[in-house]
C-alpha cells in the first residue's frame, strides 16, 4: 500500500544534481513493533537541533506488531511543517512494502534500502543507496535478539552521512532518547556510527538533498498535541479525569497521568486530582457530568466512536446545564474503519450531539500552543456556560510530533462561573437555578454539599421551571429552550475568535481550521507564487461562529472551505449560520484519504475550481 | 426573698441530635401509586436520616429512570438531587463522589434501571466499592412503561396478562457480593423495622452499600401468580437475622451473646448487631453468602437480612489517596502548578 498519493513519473533520465537544502520529506518504511520509533525520533531531533524547522508524522496501522508503518519527517527552511505530498528520500526497511513504496516515488527521489531487497532494478530515475544492515549490526551488537531493534539505528547514521546531518547532534539526540539507559544509548550510538562510517566509505553521494545548520528552532520544543493538551489541562486546574482507552486519544490521558503524578501530588502523598479508567465511554461521560455537577473541573478524552456513545448523556448535560470538557481526537470512523488515520469528520455529529434541540460549543486547536491554551479556554467556558465544551483535535495533531514555541504560563485566573456559596445564599436568602438573572441566558448554580438550607435544587433534563421544580407546562418548556438558545448566542462573544490573514486585495477567501491550517498556509504561498492567486484566510477556532466569520464571507466573492471530511461538515454548519444570500459564495474543498492534508492538494483543487 | 418558679418550657417539636425536626427531611408529595412500596422506602429513608442526625445538605440523592428513580423527589428536599439517565446513575455517583468525597451519596434505582439497561455500570460500581448507598426498589416489572417483566422477575412469575417469565432472574445481591460491594442486604418495603435498621447501618458504612428492597408494584405486579406481590413476599420471606443498631452517639446498653449474635462495628463507630436465626451463618464470609443466596433460589425463598459486610476493604476514594478537602473547591494555588513546573516541562521538550 502506498502512503502517498501516486505522483506521475517523469520519463527516464538521471536525477538532477541540484543542491536542495533544508527542504525535503524523508519517509521511513518499517514494520510495526520493530522499534523504529526511537530511530525516527533521533533523526527528527538531530535535524531540529541543527536549527531546521521539522515535523514528524507517524502513519501506523491498527496493529501492535507485524504490519507496515511509515514515519515521515519533513524538514523545511520556510517553516512549512504540514505533510508534503511528495517523498524525497525513502528509507525502505520493510520488504513487504518496499517495492510499492519505490514505485510511488516521484522522479529524482533518493532511496536507501536493505541490500538483499535489490530495489535498484525497479526504476532508473531514482538515486539508490544500499546498505548490508545485518552485516553491520552483527559487528556492533553481539546479542542476537537486540539486533532487530538496533538495526534501525544504523539507517540513522547512513542518512546522517548522506544528508550531512552532524553526528554530534545525532549523539545528543540518542542520549536524550535513551536518557537514563546508558547501555542502550551506547549500543545505539555504536550502531549509528557503524552506519555513518559505512556510508562514508562505501556510498557515493548522488542525490540532491542536504541539511545545513540554520537558526530557526532556537528555544523551541518538540511535542505532540495530546501531551500539549495534557499539560494544558493540568495547568487549567483540572481535578477529575475519567476515560476509556481509544486510539488516538489514549495518550492524552496517559501523559496526563504522568504529569499529574509528578506535579499534583502533595508532600503528604495526597492527590489533588482523581483519574479513573471507566468501563466504557458511557460511564466516562457520566462521571464527567457527575463530577461537573458536584463542582469539579472534569474531563474525558475520546474519539468518534466514543462521542457517539456519549450522545445521550451529552443531551442531559446540555439540558441540565452541567459543565465538562471532552477532547475529541478525531480519526476516521467507525471502530472498524481506519482508526489510526486522521480526519475532521466529527464536526456535525458533535455540534448537535444528542437528541432534541442541542447545540454544543466546540473549540478547534491547530497547533501545540493552542492545545495548551484551549485546554484552559475549554474549562473556563464549560464552567462559565455550564455546558459541555468539546475540543476538536485530530490524530495528526494529537499523536504526531510538532515543533512549537514553548508554552506561556497562564496568567489569567481560573474562571469558575456563576456558583453561589453559602455566604451568597445567606445574603440572597435563596435562588432560582434556571432564572436568567443577568440577561445572558446563564443561571446561577450551587454545588451539592453547600451548607445552606436553600442551596439544594433538583437536577433533571428539560422538564423544569426556573426554580428547577418539575414542570411539563408548555410555557416553561418553551421559555427554558429559548433561554438555552440565548446562552448559546452569548457564547459567540466568548469563544476564541478566528485568526485572519490577509492577502493583497484578494477577492478569494479560504476558511480552514485545525490541522488543515498547515497545508493551507503553504498552499496560499503556492497559489501566489505559481498562479498569481491572492487569497485571504480565516482560520476558525470555535463553534458557534463569531461575527468575523460572517463579515469575512461577505467580503469575498468566493470562499473555499477546506476540511478533512467528505460531506463538507463545516461548510454545512456555516450554511446554517450565515445569511441566505451568502451561502452561494461557499465552496467545499475537501480532503479525505486518511492522510494529513498537504498543501499541493489544496492548491490543485482550488486552481481547478478557479478554472486555472 | 421570693423565688420565681421557672416556667415549664413548652414542649417544642421533637428534634434530632443536630437540632432538626423530621419535617426538615421531607420531600415533595409523591406522584407514585397509592400503596406503592417505593413510598414506604422513602419514609424509611427519611426516618433513618433523621434518626442518624445526617445533615440534609451533605446528602446527594441520585437516580436513573423509572418509578423508583422519581422517588428522590419525595424525600429530603434540602438535599441536592440528580435524576439522570436510564441505567447510568452509578457513573453520576462516581463523578460526584470524586468531586466531593464528603458527600453522602444515596442512589435510588429500580430493577430495570439496575439489572437490565444499567447492569454494566452497576457491576463496575460494585467493583470499585465507591462509598455510597445504592438502593434497588425491586418490583420485577417496568412500571412507567406499564408492566413489562424486568430481569429480576422470578422464573414462572406471571403478569396480569398471563405472560409467564421463562428467564432466570439476576440476583443483584449475589452479584454485588461477588464483585466487591462491602455491605449487601435484602429487605422488604413492608418490613419497617428491618429496613430502617439496615438503612441506619448503611449510613454508618464507608464503601458500597447495596440494598435490594423488594417493593411490590400495586398496579402491575401484585396479583396472584406474581412472586413480587405483598402476599407472596409475606408468605415466602425467610429472615437471616434479627437486627438491632446502636448509633455511634448512643451508649450500648444491651448485652449480647457472641454465640448467637454477630456484632459489627461500623466505620463511624456505630454497632450493628445481628442475632442469628440460622446457625452458623457468617455475614463476613463472602462465599457462604453467595451459596446461601443460591440455596434461597432453589427453595423459592425470599431471603432477607444482611448477607455480607466487610468494614476493612478500601474504598475507591481510599485507593485514589485524595486530599481530604473536596476536589471541587480546591483553590487555584493547589490545582495549578507553579511557573517553574511549566518551565521544567518545557526544558525537557527542547
Amino acid at each position: 500500500m502506498a502512503t502517498m498519493d501516486v505522483v506521475p513519473q517523469q520519463s527516464g533520465g538521471q536525477a538532477e544534481r541540484r543542491r536542495i537544502v533544508n527542504d525535503m520529506s524523508i519517509q521511513v518504511g518499517t514494520v510495526n513493533g520493530s522499534g523504529s520509533q526511537s530511530s525516527n525520533t533521533v533523526l527528527l531531533r538531530a535535524i531540529f537541533q541543527m536549527g531546521v524547522p521539522v515535523s514528524g508524522k507517524n502513519l501506523f496501522p491498527s496493529n501492535i506488531a507485524g504490519l507496515p508503518t511509515w514515519y515521515t519527517i519533513r524538514a523545511n527552511k520556510n517553516g512549512y511543517i504540514g505533510r508534503k505530498k511528495e517523498i524525497d528520500f525513502l528509507v525502505a526497511m520493510n520488504p513487504e512494502t518496499a517495492q510499492e513504496d519505490v514505485l510511488s516515488l516521484g522522479a529524482g527521489a533518493s532511496v536507501l534500502y536493505d541490500e538483499p531487497l535489490g530495489l535498484d532494478k525497479l526504476r532508473n530515475d531514482l538515486v539508490f543507496y544500499s546498505v548490508p544492515y545485518d552485516k553491520l549490526v552483527a559487528t556492533v551488537c553481539p546479542e542476537a535478539k537486540l539486533r532487530k531493534l538496533v538495526k534501525n539505528m544504523v539507517y540513522v547514521g547512513v542518512v546522517a552521512q548522506l544528508l550531512e546531518i552532524e553526528m554530534g547532534e545525532v549523539e545528543k539526540a540518542i542520549r536524550k532518547q535513551f536518557a537514563k539507559k546508558v547501555k542502550a544509548a551506547a549500543l545505539n550510538m555504536a550502531a549509528a556510527l557503524a552506519g555513518f562510517e559505512y556510508a562514508k566509505a562505501n556510498l557515493k553521494k548522488r542525490g540532491t538533498f542536504y541539511i545545513e545548520r540554520m537558526d530557526k528552532t532556537a528555544g523551541k520544543i518538540i511535542i505532540d498535541g495530546n501531551s500539549a493538551a495534557a499539560l494544558g489541562c493540568m495547568f487549567a486546574g483540572c481535578t477529575v479525569v475519567t476515560w476509556y482507552p481509544i486510539t488516538p486519544s489514549s495518550s492524552l490521558v496517559e501523559t496526563m497521568i504522568e504529569y499529574m503524578k509528578e506535579y499534583r501530588i502533595g508532600p503528604d502523598g495526597k492527590a489533588t486530582f482523581a483519574i479513573v479508567q471507566a468501563e466504557d465511554e458511557l460511564a466516562a461521560i457520566g462521571m464527567v457530568i457527575g463530577a461537573g455537577w458536584a463542582g469539579a473541573r472534569s474531563m474525558t478524552a475520546t474519539a468518534g466512536p466514543g462521542i457517539s456513545l456519549m450522545s445521550e448523556f451529552a443531551g442531559l448535560a446540555y439540558y441540565a446545564e452541567i459543565p465538562g470538557v471532552i477532547w475529541d481526537i478525531q480519526r476516521v470512523g467507525p471502530s472498524t474503519g481506519l482508526p489510526t488515520r486522521t480526519s475532521q469528520g466529527d464536526l456535525l455529529s458533535t455540534a448537535f450531539l444528542s437528541h432534541g434541540d442541542t447545540k454544543n460549543i466546540m473549540l478547534i486547536p491547530c497547533s501545540m500552543t493552542e492545545c495548551f491554551t484551549m485546554a484552559q479556554d475549554a474549562f473556563n467556558l464549560a464552567e462559565q456556560f455550564q455546558t459541555l465544551v468539546f475540543v476538536m483535535s485530530d490524530l495528526d495533531l494529537g499523536m504526531n510530533n510538532w515543533m512549537s514555541d514553548p508554552f506561556e504560563y497562564p496568567t489569567a485566573p481560573i474562571k469558575r462561573g456563576k456558583v453561589l456559596s453559602k455566604e451568597d445564599l445567606d445574603r440572597l436568602g435563596g435562588f432560582s437555578r434556571y432564572k436568567d438573572v443577568d440577561g445572558d441566558g446563564i443561571g446561577y448554580r450551587t454545588l451539592p454539599g453547600t451548607d445552606h438550607p436553600a442551596a439544594a435544587y433538583f437536577t433533571r433534563g428539560s422538564g423544569h421551571n426556573e426554580r428547577s421544580a418539575y414542570s411539563e407546562r408548555p410555557d416553561d418548556y418553551a421559555n427554558n429552550m429559548e433561554r438555552l438558545n440565548r446562552k448559546f448566542e452569548t457564547a459567540r462573544s466568548f469563544v476564541p475568535r478566528p485568526e485572519i490573514i490577509k492577502g493583497n486585495n484578494a477577492n478569494i477567501g479560504i476558511i480552514g481550521f485545525g490541522t488543515s491550517h498547515w497545508g493551507i498556509i503553504e498552499s496560499r504561498d503556492q497559489l501566489r507564487d505559481e498562479y498569481g492567486i491572492e487569497t485571504d484566510y480565516l482560520r476558525l477556532r470555535a463553534y458557534p461562529f463569531t461575527r468575523e466569520v460572517h463579515d469575512f464571507i461577505a467580503q469575498h466573492d468566493r470562499v473555499y472551505v477546506v476540511e478533512q471530511n467528505r460531506d463538507a461538515q463545516m461548510l454545512t454548519l456555516l450554511k446554517l449560520d450565515v445569511k441566505p444570500e451568502l451561502i452561494v459564495r461557499l465552496r467545499s474543498l475537501s480532503h479525505l484519504n486518511g492522510l494529513p492534508l498537504d498543501a499541493r492538494s489544496v492548491t490543485d483543487q482550488l486552481t481547478t475550481m478557479e478554472g486555472k | 426573698m421570693v423565688t420565681i418558679p421557672a416556667e415549664p418550657t413548652p414542649a417544642g417539636p421533637k428534634t434530632n441530635r443536630i437540632g432538626l425536626t423530621v419535617v426538615e427531611y421531607k420531600g415533595g408529595k409523591t406522584t407514585l401509586c397509592a400503596g406503592c412500596g417505593h413510598n414506604a422506602i422513602s419514609e424509611r429513608i427519611i426516618e433513618a436520616m433523621y434518626e442518624m442526625g445526617v445533615k440534609p445538605e451533605r446528602v446527594a440523592k441520585l437516580s436513573g429512570i423509572g418509578c423508583s428513580s422519581k422517588s428522590p423527589a419525595y424525600f429530603m428536599n434540602r438535599s441536592h438531587s440528580f435524576n439522570s439517565v436510564h441505567g447510568r446513575m452509578p457513573s453520576i455517583a462516581e463523578g460526584a463522589m470524586l468531586a466531593n468525597r464528603n458527600l453522602l451519596a444515596l442512589g435510588v434505582s429500580g430493577d430495570g434501571d439496575t439489572a437490565s439497561i444499567g447492569i454494566g455500570q452497576f457491576v463496575h460500581l460494585m467493583r470499585r466499592n465507591l462509598p455510597m448507598i445504592y438502593i434497588i426498589e425491586d418490583n420485577g416489572v417496568y412500571g412507567l412503561t406499564k408492566g413489562q417483566f424486568s430481569a429480576t422477575a422470578d422464573l414462572g412469575s406471571k403478569l396480569k396478562t398471563g405472560v409467564v417469565n421463562d428467564l432466570p432472574p439476576i440476583d443483584t445481591c449475589a452479584l454485588a457480593i461477588q464483585l466487591g460491594a462491602t455491605f449487601v442486604g435484602r429487605s422488604f418495603s413492608g418490613d419497617k423495622r428491618q429496613l430502617l435498621t439496615m438503612l441506619k447501618a448503611a449510613i454508618s458504612h464507608s464503601g458500597t452499600v447495596m440494598l435490594d428492597v423488594v417493593s411490590p408494584c400495586v398496579t402491575f405486579n401484585d396479583h396472584e401468580g406474581s412472586t413480587k406481590s405483598y402476599k407472596y413476599v409475606k408468605d415466602h420471606e425467610e429472615t437471616l437475622q434479627e437486627m438491632s443498631f446502636v448509633p455511634h452517639f448512643e451508649e450500648i446498653d444491651v448485652e449480647y451473646d457472641p454465640g448467637t449474635t454477630v456484632a459489627v462495628t461500623m466505620h463511624d463507630g456505630s454497632h450493628l448487631q445481628l442475632r442469628k436465626l440460622e446457625e452458623d451463618y457468617d455475614p463476613t464470609n463472602r462465599i457462604a453468602a453467595i451459596t446461601r443466596l443460591n440455596a434461597a433460589h432453589e427453595q423459592g425463598e425470599v431471603l432477607t437480612g444482611v448477607f455480607y459486610v466487610n468494614t476493612t476493604a478500601p474504598s475507591l476514594i481510599d485507593q485514589l489517596n485524595l486530599v481530604d478537602a473536596p476536589l471541587a473547591t480546591l483553590p487555584e494555588s493547589l490545582t495549578r502548578p507553579g511557573r517553574e513546573v511549566l518551565e521544567a516541562a518545557m526544558e525537557e521538550l527542547r
